[in-house]
């Protein structure tokens, strides 16, 4: 960082941590208002109807009777929504450490769902919770595999990560199609169906509040692994190590840090936070992979947007992901009152609100210009790369 | 190396040889000829990959490894092609596979030329799905609301160029990570298109009537066998992207301007010492290449599906990406790989009808690719050295 910025002290740091996603937020909120003005629709009675949608009115005590039971069940959605979310994120945030941009987040997602689908379908009598850790060690560990990939191509051959993870993304999602479409040799039972079977009820998750589609014991394991997130890279040597590589890896290089070694650690890190995403997904709720899943699932780009909205830290994740998952459920269409506002409409709303608050967190200095805010946008991130050095 | 250059036996034609013997294994199988007898490719592929390796241990890397490679991959397909009936393959490779592969390749080529320029000019565009998406949907709304698809067409290259400049606005100007930026765009045109799209179109969809872009009979070719069959009746967009392609190479390394633009993409101090502006070239080159996304993008609306759906680019701008990539930052490599992609689109879409191969399986060839292209194994690319560094004036 360059000399002249004012060091606004631990206290101004956190402040700022605080204000420029909450800034950014409330900005492309109103940005999106004033589109939804702009179609003729009243931008607050539809986000009012958003809000509805996304069950958090069940926290307020004067929602009573049917409106309660209607609240839960979307408060459930959100959560379950929130789950993968989460992990997602930590995906992308983890390699933001290591001063890496993991797109890849979709495809280990897959990936890893494609994992604990294998174990999920066999070894029908086993114990719950044997089947459930297998399928998910399993996932955690093809997730990581296939970050590990892109790790192994930065460090050893230069090949840049954003690329590599892009690619990555849409060989998984083509594979898992093709492995679950008909004939494939993950499709189920029903013939002309393009999906898999259920996993076996001893591979599910237990259940833990509501009735239909009730939320699942997996949102603790996400929230451990939020608590492992934070430790590890605060509290390991592995984590310093990462976050110094993502500092400055020369100086790491220097110092007797394995620069090559983190890129790859970094990366299968990541991509196991992701596979467990989409274990989570899979042994919750899911229970099964159709082809017309992997047209849908954004899961693992909306994860880019809550960390960097998170600013990668557990707590930020945390929340940014609340907020990306109400975004979800409000504007689903079973929750969403069309009278209001249409769906349809809402989830592509949604859609550009996320896109702007990537955008505006991105760009805390138009928010914050007035504060004359340094330019560290992406913790790990060197932002004064301004300069290349001398052509090779 | 102790052998001539000049030599008959020199490494580098030794791997050329390698490489012909191998797509040779596969030609065998194919019609005309279709050997059906496992023998032949087999000789020709091991002839190929040894030719390779012998290549390759004579320090002939990037050449030799492409033998290797392509033997190997013409002597499955020849296999697996033995394997299937006769009647079929007719049908699989037809004159329609290669005018199917100028169709696909067009609006991935339109889109890898924008992506060029903007790389070179040292701004990574991740952004040009979402500006294919910018130019499908409103080329498709000017084209239904004017009633000509000339209008549809520009209105097109200016919401290209318009979600270009939020890009180029928040990368240049604010020095916003480029990475981010274009995932946010991306994310911004799949939000703006689909709610547009279902406010004013709701869920009637586009009227089939909007104006089409024209096919282009020229004439004395369509009579032409086969090769009418594929060039003689295009449509006018296949024309415009070879033009564009040509245009493109020939203003990045012909012309004063083109230069400039590389020298920004290279070094953009060095550049601004001598007087060019950075700003002014990525500014340009990053909105020329939203037209350029959002002319491939109207293509695909109003000229070759004729509708529009949500996310209906289905992530062709990434391909597009690839194809700069694998054709190593160049206009005609890039044009190369579009071909080499569509081929594999074309022949996955008839693949799967006539020979019940996954379409899916086929799907991956372009990433694979393009990630063996990264990878070096078969010649390794190199980027433009600023790319992806925002510049700051000091």
């Amino acid at each position: 960082m360059s000399g002249a910025t004012v060091d606004p002290g631990r206290f101004g740091r956190r402040a700022r941590g605080v204000a420029v996603p909450l800034a950014a937020t409330a900005l492309a909120f109103l940005v999106g208002g004033l589109v939804v003005a702009a179609t003729g629709h009243n931008p607050l009675s539809a986000y009012k109807a958003i809000f509805d949608g996304t069950g958090l009115n069940w926290l307020f005590p004067w929602v009573q009777g049917s409106e309660r039971l209607a609240a839960a069940r979307d408060l459930q959605q959100t959560l379950i929504v929130m789950t993968p979310l989460m992990l997602t994120a930590m995906a992308v945030g983890f390699a933001f450490r290591a001063g890496m941009f993991n797109i890849g987040g979709q495809g280990q997602y897959w990936v890893g769902l494609t994992a604990a689908l294998v174990v999920g379908t066999h070894f029908e009598s086993m114990p719950t919770w044997l089947h459930v850790t297998l399928a998910m060690v399993a996932s955690v560990a093809a997730g990581s595999v296939w970050g590990g990939i892109a790790g192994v191509l930065k460090a050893t051959r230069g090949a840049h990560e954003v690329i590599t993870t892009i690619m990555l993304n849409w060989i998984a999602i083509y594979l898992v199609k093709w492995l679950v479409e008909l004939k494939g040799p993950l499709q189920g039972s029903e013939p002309s169906i393009p999906r898999s079977d259920d996993v076996f009820d001893s591979a599910k998750l237990p259940t833990i509040w509501g009735t239909l589609q009730a939320l699942h014991a997996g949102i603790f394991i996400a929230l451990a692994a939020l608590v492992v997130y934070h430790l590890l890279l605060n509290r390991t040597t592995l984590g310093f190590e990462v976050r110094a590589v993502g500092f400055n890896p020369e100086a790491s290089r220097t110092a007797g840090i394995s620069v090559s070694r983190n890129y790859i650690l970094a990366l299968a890190i990541s991509g196991a936070f992701a596979g467990l995403a989409g274990s989570i997904d899979l042994l919750g709720w899911k229970y099964h992979v159709a082809s017309s899943d992997l047209d849908v699932g954004t899961l693992g780009f909306i994860g880019i947007a809550v960390a960097l909205l998170g600013r990668n830290t557990a707590v930020g994740i945390l929340f940014a992901s609340l907020l990306f998952a109400c975004l979800q459920t409000g504007t689903a269409a079973r929750n969403l009152d069309p009278a209001v506002f249409p769906p349809e409409l809402a989830n592509n709303l949604a859609t550009m609100i996320q896109a702007l608050i990537i955008l505006f967190v991105g760009a805390e200095v138009l928010i914050l210009y007035a504060a004359r805010s340094g330019r560290r946008i992406l913790p790990g991130r060197r932002r004064e790369a301004a300069e290349p050095e001398a052509p090779a | 190396m102790n052998v001539a250059d000049g030599d008959l036996l020199s490494p580098r034609r030794t791997a050329v040889a390698g490489i012909v013997l191998g797509i040779c294994s596969l030609l065998v199988a194919c019609p005309p000829l279709a050997v059906r007898s496992p023998g032949a490719p087999a000789v020709l592929g091991v002839l190929g990959g040894l030719a390779g390796v012998w290549a390759v241990s004579r320090e002939e890397r990037r050449l030799g490894w492409w033998a290797i490679v392509a033997s190997v991959a013409c002597m499955a397909g020849a296999f697996w092609l033995q394997s299937t009936e006769v009647s079929s393959l007719d049908a699989v490779l037809s004159a329609g596979l290669l005018a199917a592969t100028l169709r696909f390749a067009t609006p991935l080529a339109l889109a890898a030329m924008g992506g060029i320029l903007s790389e070179r000019s040292g701004v990574v565009n991740i952004g040009l799905e979402g500006m294919m998406l910018m130019g499908a949907f409103f080329g498709i709304w000017a084209a239904d609301q004017t009633g000509s698809w000339v209008l549809g067409i520009v209105a097109a290259a200016l919401a290209g160029g318009a979600l270009a400049a939020i890009h180029a606005f928040f990368s240049i100007q604010l020095r916003v990570d480029q990475i981010v930026s274009g995932t946010a765009v991306n994310f911004l045109a799949l939000g703006l298109t689909g709610y547009l799209f279902r406010d004013i179109y709701g869920s009637s969809g586009i009227p089939s009537d909007v104006p089409r872009i024209p096919d282009v009979r020229v004439p004395g070719l369509v009579d032409v066998p086969y090769v009418g069959k594929v060039i003689g009746d295009m449509s006018l967009m296949v024309w415009v992207m070879l033009a564009v392609v040509v245009i493109v190479n020939v203003f990045l390394f012909r012309t004063t301007l083109g230069l400039r633009l590389r020298a920004v993409g290279e070094h953009p101090r060095a550049a601004e010492s001598v007087g060019i502006s950075a700003f002014t070239v990525r500014y340009a080159a990053v909105i020329t290449s939203g037209m350029l996304a959002a002319l491939g993008g109207a293509y695909l609306s109003v000229g070759f599906i004729g509708t529009f759906n949500e996310n209906m680019t289905l992530g062709r701008g990434f391909i597009a990406l690839a194809a700069v990539i694998f054709g190593a930052w160049k206009p005609y490599g890039a044009l190369g790989a579009c071909l080499l992609f569509g081929f594999s689109s074309g022949l996955a879409q008839r693949l799967q009808s006539e020979a019940g191969i996954s379409s899916n399986l086929v799907a991956t060839l372009p990433y694979v690719l393009t990630l063996i292209a990264l990878v070096g194994v078969v010649g390794r690319t190199r980027p433009p050295a600023s790319v992806g560094r925002p510049y700051a004036r000091s």
